[in-house]
């Protein structure tokens, strides 16, 4: 397992102090009113009522487990929990808003990458890059890794997006098996391309890796070694699109 | 170039330690049978490994990662438009269905739309890849259960289409054709008559195979009753496209969540069968090959006129949010999970790839099953190597 | 034979042997590229071989140099005797096979007067040799084909042996020439006209002999022992070379034997109507008239083996056991009595 450089910690927790302070009194499970007003809406979108009834039913289930959540209307749902409400929020979901259907699990590096994008590769290996600042998606976030699943319910036609929060010290989670058996070979790909470590899972084995694998390859630390050895020329290929050609 | 020897030997150990198998093969008990990774069965590099108790299976366990290509971590040193060259070699006998959920996705957050001719040419080859897709599958069956005739059929047939995807696309397996905000090019002249013949070549085929191979007593006596999987279990372990509609659950997401194509266009119809076995499986996926003959049949008649591009700007930027779009892929439920910083490239891109959830399902399948019916059960699942290891 | 009565033993001997030869090896090279390469290729809508020769017709030979060129892999753990004489033995059933057909009145190898009986004791010695193939390669799948193999040949052997009981009531005679003449003398119901060739007084018995020798000679829908999709080849996994193609040869040549002997049986041999049976002309044109019986038996045999998917192991065996065997019993019964009552 790969240490997160220092510097990046550090910067991390500033940016979260930071944000905490900017944010006030106004706690963090108020969020999705505020995004949707701060979202910038050239048409008028119908409010997705069937999302805000499903998130209701869930807030219902799960109380103050849920730290945040946000919906962008008609394109999907999502909710963020503690790390110990993981597998609470995942059976919530299928039994109170009936989401039987498992479709996948998998996780979040929010670190920035040291290594920039790679694209030119020159600059990208010779100058020390001064890192970014760690920012999170939609329901926001505190640590650096976030587990992410979906779930869907085919009765009510909703999906729902589950986000959880890892700590910093010790990405651990619990397993999602005995709520979706599907949820075994998703757990083993983010144990070995993350390095999470999951609770009870019965079968912690490399799923893509070779046995003796060092490092966990998603994440943003771990370089491209491919691009290492050979530069990519970045993008000199822009086409031109049909009827661009005068 | 500054790259360090110890890195240069990261890298080498990383390639070599590809050969090596992570994974204790002796067992106290019975016989293990190792299955892969190069079984004609295995279409391509799947190893399975088959604890046996005589023939019947006590326990078995697929292994895959021979060919794991890390595109989730490639993506994000990609631009959005490199993205797509690299998602076509997912499932790669329907190529052009593989990219267009993506460029759904980006579009989605991009907040364009593509144009509705571009929307009705996605459809039409989303659907004739479909049909190129299955109709191999429903050839490789048959050569899996010991028939060695259908799958001829299967490549001579699959060949007409092809070809027109070819001279739309000028790919015939890997199109990279779609672009955010529409299509590269239009439809050469000529192109929607040949179609049209080509379709009816292909309603043939069908119910030739419906004679040869769904008809024939023997490939029903090898199928039927054999990998039963309940609707709850299939659910559970998120299985998707036919495999789940095979178990009898009315599932589509072509039209239950329809999003940039143009599937309400058309009357179609989404087919079921109750067992849940092997058969149904197939049978469900004869029927969707049908279905697809029928939604490009009826497509063909009333593309609209058109620009084929929306105004995208030159280079693609695509702003923060994250977005997650899935559509109805030959293979299952193929999405994915988009996480944009407003950058060139995109932050993370989780693919969810069918056959990856649909061969999860494997072990507890196989458990209990005989030798031969590990190939109808691994036939009937359908998956390809690309899919599940991406 | 009268030419050959002339010659001292060992001059007849080695002409029946090269006769012999002769009549394993040509069937089974006409087979292979008639219904293996070409058939099969037009059912399947393909070409077939086109390059070597005339319509790809050197093929086969050019298929024989290039197995006798690869190197004759043995397996580090093969048990290296059983190894390689197993190809030998399953050939030896076929040629031991072969010396019971007749060819003409006076053609034959051997006019033996249990003949069938031989035929059908020499054909299972091949069990013998796949499983020693599949024993001693060394390997998992071949040794479940080797096991299946054995499985199933034995299965099958009854109802064969069974359908063959309804021919042999209806001759009176286990001599296959006896069986012709039988045939070619014979009146169905009184009428003589087309001498009574025991597919139609013995379908049934024909219809379960096809079945039995189609599983005989694991062709599909009966190939499990081989299975390419599930056991790679079975019991000719690990084999290559020269190894391979001799048991190559002897899957056709049996072939070609045992339509053969199902032509005898059933469709009057080398008889056709019209002629007198102890007519001389026979010893000539005798053999050509059976082998173009045992190309139209064989032609079934590759038409099924090109249409059908594979049973499984289980309901080959309820295959034989419950339905070829009590049926052909019924057979036995039902010929015994017309039999004795006609």
């Amino acid at each position: 397992m790969t240490e997160v450089p220092e510097h990046l910690l550090k910067k991390a927790a500033e940016a979260r102090a930071k944000r905490e302070a900017a944010a006030g009194s106004s706690a963090p499970t108020d969020a999705p009113e505020a995004k949707a007003k701060d979202e910038p809406e050239e048409v008028v979108v119908e409010p997705d009522t069937k999302a805000e009834e499903a998130l209701e039913v869930l807030k219902e289930a799960l109380g103050d487990a849920i730290l945040a959540s946000h919906i962008e209307p008609h394109r999907g749902l999502w909710i963020r929990v503690g790390a110990q409400d993981w597998r609470a929020a995942a059976s919530a979901a299928r039994d109170a808003l009936d989401c039987k259907f498992f479709d996948f699990l998998s996780a979040i590096d929010w670190l920035p990458s040291p290594y920039g994008r790679e694209l030119e590769a020159e600059q990208d290996l010779n100058e020390a890059k001064e890192p970014e600042e760690m920012s999170w998606g939609y329901t926001g976030g505190e640590t650096r890794f976030q587990m992410l699943a979906r779930v869907y319910s085919l009765s009510h036609h909703i999906g729902v997006m589950i986000k959880a929060d890892l700590p910093d010290d010790e990405p651990r989670i619990d397993s999602l098996i005995p709520v979706y058996a599907g949820a075994n070979w998703h757990e083993r790909e983010a144990i070995e391309m993350f390095g999470i470590a999951v609770n009870d899972h019965p079968d912690v084995r490399n799923i893509y890796l070779p046995g003796g694998f060092e490092g966990h390859p998603m994440r943003k630390d771990y370089p491209l070694l491919a691009r290492r050895m050979k530069p990519w020329p970045g993008i000199v290929d822009v086409e031109l699109m049909p009827g661009d050609e005068s | 170039m500054s790259v360090s020897e110890q890195e240069q030997l990261a890298y080498i150990a990383a390639q070599a330690a590809d050969a090596r198998v992570n994974l204790e093969l002796e067992t106290e008990d019975g016989m293990t049978l190792n299955m892969g990774p190069q079984h004609p069965a295995t279409h391509g590099t799947l190893r399975l490994v088959a604890k046996l108790d005589g023939e019947q299976v006590v326990a078995a366990e697929p292994i895959m990662g021979y060919m794991h290509r890390g595109y989730e971590k490639l993506t994000e040193v990609r631009t959005y438009p490199q993205v797509t060259t690299l998602i076509n070699r997912i499932d790669w006998l329907g190529s052009f269905a593989n990219e267009v959920p993506f460029i759904l996705a980006a579009e989605q957050l991009m907040e364009v739309e593509a144009p509705p001719r571009a929307q009705w040419i996605r459809t039409i080859l989303f659907e004739m890849s479909r049909i190129a897709n299955i109709s191999l599958y429903i050839g490789d069956m048959a050569v899996q259960i010991g028939a060695t005739t259908p799958i001829f059929f299967a490549f001579r047939d699959r060949e007409h289409i092809l070809n027109q995807i070819e001279r739309v696309t000028g790919g015939r397996f890997h199109p990279n054709f779609d672009r955010i905000g529409g299509l590269k090019d239009d439809l050469p002249a000529g192109w929607i008559e040949e179609t049209k013949a080509v379709i009816k070549k292909m309603q043939t085929f069908c119910d030739q195979m419906d004679d040869l191979v769904a008809g024939n007593e023997i490939f029903q006596a090898r199928t039927r009753g054999i990998g039963v999987i309940p609707a709850e279990v299939a659910l559970s372990y998120g299985l998707s496209g036919a495999n789940l509609r095979g178990s009898g659950v009315d599932w589509d997401l072509r039209r239950d969540q329809p999003c940039g194509l143009v599937y309400d266009q058309c009357d179609w119809k989404v087919w079921t069968h109750p067992d849940g076995d092997s058969y149904s499986r197939f049978w469900v996926r004869l029927q969707e090959t049908r279905e697809a003959c029928n939604i490009v049949d009826q497509l063909l008649d009333n593309i609209p006129s058109g620009p084929i591009m929306a105004k995208v700007p030159r280079i693609i930027k695509v702003p923060a949010g994250e977005a997650y779009v899935a559509t109805e892929n030959p293979l299952g439920e193929m999405g994915y999970y988009v996480v944009s910083k407003g950058d060139l490239t995109p932050f993370r891109v989780k693919i969810r790839s069918a056959s990856f959830s649909n061969m999860s399902i494997c072990p507890w399948v196989l458990k209990g099953v005989f030798v031969p019916d590990i190939i109808a059960i691994l036939g009937s699942l359908y998956f390809i190597l690309g899919d599940i290891d991406r | 034979m009268n030419v050959l009565a002339d010659l001292a033993y060992w001059q007849e001997t080695i002409i029946k042997v090269l006769i012999g030869l002769a009549a394993v090896l040509l069937p089974a090279g006409t087979i292979v590229y008639l219904y293996l390469f070409k058939m099969m290729s037009f059912m399947q809508s393909r070409l077939g071989p086109m390059e070597a020769g005339p319509f790809g017709s050197m093929q086969p030979l050019a298929e024989v140099g290039k197995w006798i060129q690869k190197e004759d892999i043995f397996p580090t753990k093969a048990d290296k005797r059983v190894f390689a004489a197993a190809p030998f033995v399953v050939l030896m059933s076929t040629f031991l096979l072969v010396i019971i057909l007749p060819g003409g009145p006076d053609a034959t190898f051997v006019d033996l007067n249990v003949g069938i009986y031989f035929g059908l004791a020499v054909s299972s010695v091949s069990v013998i040799g796949i499983l020693m193939a599949g024993w001693s390669s060394a390997n998992k799948y071949s040794l479940l084909g080797g096991i299946r193999a054995a499985g199933q040949l034995i299965a099958y052997e009854l109802p064969m042996i069974l359908a063959v009981v309804g021919v042999v009531i209806q001759a009176g005679t286990m001599n296959m020439q006896g069986i012709v003449f039988a045939q070619a003398e014979g009146e169905i119901f009184g009428w003589g006209g087309i001498g009574n060739p025991y597919i139609i007084t013995q379908f049934l018995g024909f219809v379960i002999f096809m079945i039995a020798i189609q599983a005989e000679l694991t062709q599909p829908p009966f190939d499990m022992p081989i299975a390419e999709s599930e056991l790679i080849s079975g019991y000719l996994t690990e084999y290559s070379g020269i190894r391979f193609l001799l048991f190559f040869i002897g899957e056709f040549a049996t072939s070609g034997v045992f339509s053969a002997i199902a032509a005898t049986l059933f469709l009057g041999g080398w008889y056709v109507p019209g002629i007198d049976p102890h007519n001389d002309i026979f010893n000539v044109i005798g053999p050509l008239i059976l082998f173009g019986k045992m190309m139209l038996v064989a032609f079934f045999i590759y038409w099924f083996r090109f249409t059908y998917p594979r049973f499984r192991e289980d309901q080959l065996q309820r295959l034989a056991w419950k339905v070829l065997i009590p049926l052909s019993l019924v057979n036995i019964v039902a010929t015994g009595v017309l039999k004795v009552v006609l």
